[in-house]
């Protein structure tokens, strides 16, 4: 009495699985081929930085002193006669960690903040979301401005405080997308059969609400580099002499007029950075959220 | 709609609350005795701090010092600077005209750039001028306003000599900073625009316009435009509160005596109590700013019901 249904489909559809089909759609998108590209460039000039050049990004060399390019310096050198393309590569290291590790942060504190909020509602949800109202009265950076200046001057307090300032981003993304997923059936299904909260949590509502998130904390990765470098540049992050773009840029300023060497090539390895990253996170949004393409 | 604003005001008094508590706790979170960052690097005996102790009130229960501090904020009293012991609001108050002044001519360059581009793209759609107004939005968000701004000081003031560097109080001085800040969001702001009047394109009274044989210009300004501008008043808080972020930095590098700079300042001098009243200041003013932004919103938009 079975009867069986023979499904014509198309050779290219049963030959690729899903998870081929998306690969495939991102090595489509210019955008993510051209950001991956230029941001793969970057971490491994971070990685090897030590391999690329042999100079040393620290060690003072006052007879080098604003060294315009040449082969032998090819960013020139700084008013300390350190090698401005060492420096960059060395600050490639700390911006890209600044940008990772404070995303990885605000990520992971304010999507379990969402879910949470979003999953319980009452009273759990008012407490939640007042609490991201009051961080979000503070505008901008000015957040990690306080949280610097209560934690102190330093690389690792700039990670945290520009990670909590931007958890309210991701908690708000989470919350609402959560209250959608939460109504729909397989959610109510597993709640049916036992299963425990926070099991739905992870393995049913997260899944199906972290695409935008992608899209979000990719985005996030390029601000949290241009804030850290930031608070770096007005003298509250990294100190000098480390390596890192802001302070480059910061040191720089000082001698616009005789070495526009010394501040171009920070502000340069920013820029780019920030734009493969902004250009991975246009393209993941097409790919992954239609809804939202510019 | 004096409901919907008394409504969004209430709601809005816990948020407030709570900003003062974290703003009044800030001087109780800083690592060491609130006395000692008071007196500063000064040498101290401990007689010396219990008699600090004692003035600022810092051995009561923290839930009287709390409303101590509130009934003083109410008053207007945030305080006097650690470093030069005059009154933070008067302090703050000297230097809101020169971020306002800095604020305002940004959002104009901002809103001209931003929404210019934004048209001009969107009318343009999937042509190289598209590519191209993007391309460059691309870039405004992607460049930082600490490069930005030296930037403009090697073209305008070194090389072309047309600007001076640093300073305030005239037009050539603000006319830099101004384009740095303004700059910064308007990228974004093109963005928003170029999406937003695509998604007003689409629509069927458009092509009804059309179909009517209505002038093209007529189309864009009358039938376009008007709708396509309404999210853009959504961001506007977004862009303020990424205007007075750049401000702190645009102020540092231009050499203006602005709230910013005087923040940034505060920070690095350990002033904190200058710190902690600029703050207040600072997110109570952004919260307003966002209710009147809300309000604002509803006005333009007939389709939101304000109850």
């Amino acid at each position: 009495m079975t009867d069986t249904v023979r499904l014509n489909l198309p050779a290219s559809a049963a030959r690729h699985s899903p998870s081929r089909r998306l690969l495939l759609r991102f090595g489509r998108s210019l955008n993510v081929l051209v950001g991956t590209i230029v941001l793969a460039i970057m971490v491994l000039l971070a990685i090897f930085a030590p391999v690329i050049t042999t100079y040393d990004p620290v060690q003072i060399t006052p007879q080098l002193r604003l060294r315009p390019p040449d082969a032998e310096h090819i960013f020139g050198t700084d008013d300390f006669g350190r090698d401005v393309f060492t420096r960059v590569a060395y600050g490639a290291r700390l911006s890209l960690q600044v940008g990772i590790i404070s995303v990885t942060l605000a990520a992971t504190i304010g999507v379990t903040l969402g879910i949470i909020a979003g999953f319980y509602g009452g009273w759990i949800d008012s407490v939640i979301m007042r609490l991201i109202d009051v961080m979000l009265a503070f505008p901008g950076i000015l957040l990690a401005l306080v949280i610097v200046a209560i934690l102190g001057r330093d690389l690792t307090n700039v990670m945290i405080a520009v990670g909590i300032s931007s958890i309210p981003v991701y908690a708000r993304m989470a919350r609402g997308n959560t209250l959608s997923v939460k109504s729909i059936d397989y959610v109510a299904a597993a709640q049916a059969i036992g299963a425990p909260t926070g099991r739905i949590m992870a393995v049913h509502i997260l899944p199906n609400i972290i695409a935008p998130l992608i899209v979000v904390a990719t985005n996030g990765v390029a601000g949290a580099i241009i804030s850290g470098a930031a608070l770096s540049f007005l003298g509250l992050g990294a100190q000098p002499p480390t390596p890192e773009w802001g302070i480059m840029l910061s040191e720089g300023r000082l001698y616009l007029r005789q070495a526009w060497w010394v501040t171009t090539f920070p502000g340069l390895a920013i820029m780019i950075t920030v734009m493969a990253i902004n250009l991975m996170g246009d393209g993941l949004r097409d790919i992954l959220d239609p809804r939202l393409r510019l | 709609m004096t409901r919907y604003l008394i409504n969004r005001l209430l709601q809005a008094v816990p948020t407030v609350l709570l900003v003062s508590i974290l703003v009044f706790l800030m001087l109780h979170l800083i690592p060491g005795d609130p006395a000692e960052i008071f007196l500063g690097e000064r040498q101290t005996s401990p007689e010396q701090l219990e008699i600090v102790r004692e003035q600022m009130g810092l051995n009561r229960p923290l839930h009287v010092q709390y409303l101590d501090y509130l009934a003083n904020v109410m008053r207007g009293n945030l305080g006097n600077s650690l470093n030069n012991g005059r009154p933070v609001l008067g302090e703050i108050l000297t230097r809101l005209p020169h971020t306002l002044e800095l604020t305002i001519a940004a959002l104009a360059i901002s809103t001209i750039i931003g929404i210019g581009v934004g048209i001009i793209a969107a009318l343009r759609h999937n042509t190289i001028i598209d590519t191209v107004a993007m391309m460059l939005a691309l870039v405004g968000i992607s460049m930082p306003v600490y490069w930005s701004s030296l930037l403009l000081i090697v073209l305008f003031s070194i090389n072309l000599r047309w600007l001076p560097p640093i300073g305030q109080g005239s037009l050539d001085r603000l006319i830099m900073p101004a384009l740095a800040l303004g700059l910064l969001s308007a990228g974004s702001l093109a963005r928003l625009v170029r999406s937003s009047m695509l998604e007003v394109l689409s629509q069927d009274y458009i092509l009804t316009a059309r179909s009517k044989g209505l002038h093209q210009r007529r189309i864009i300004f009358r039938h376009t435009l008007r709708n396509a501008l309404i999210p853009v008043i959504t961001i506007l808080g977004l862009t303020f509160g990424q205007l007075l972020s750049g401000a702190v930095l645009t102020e540092t590098i231009f050499a203006r005596l602005g709230l910013g700079r005087m923040y940034v300042e505060a920070i690095l001098n350990k002033d904190f109590t200058l710190v902690q009243g600029t703050t207040l200041f600072v997110a109570l003013a952004y919260v307003f700013i966002n209710i009147a932004i809300d309000v604002l919103y509803v006005y333009v938009d007939p389709r939101i019901k304000y109850d």
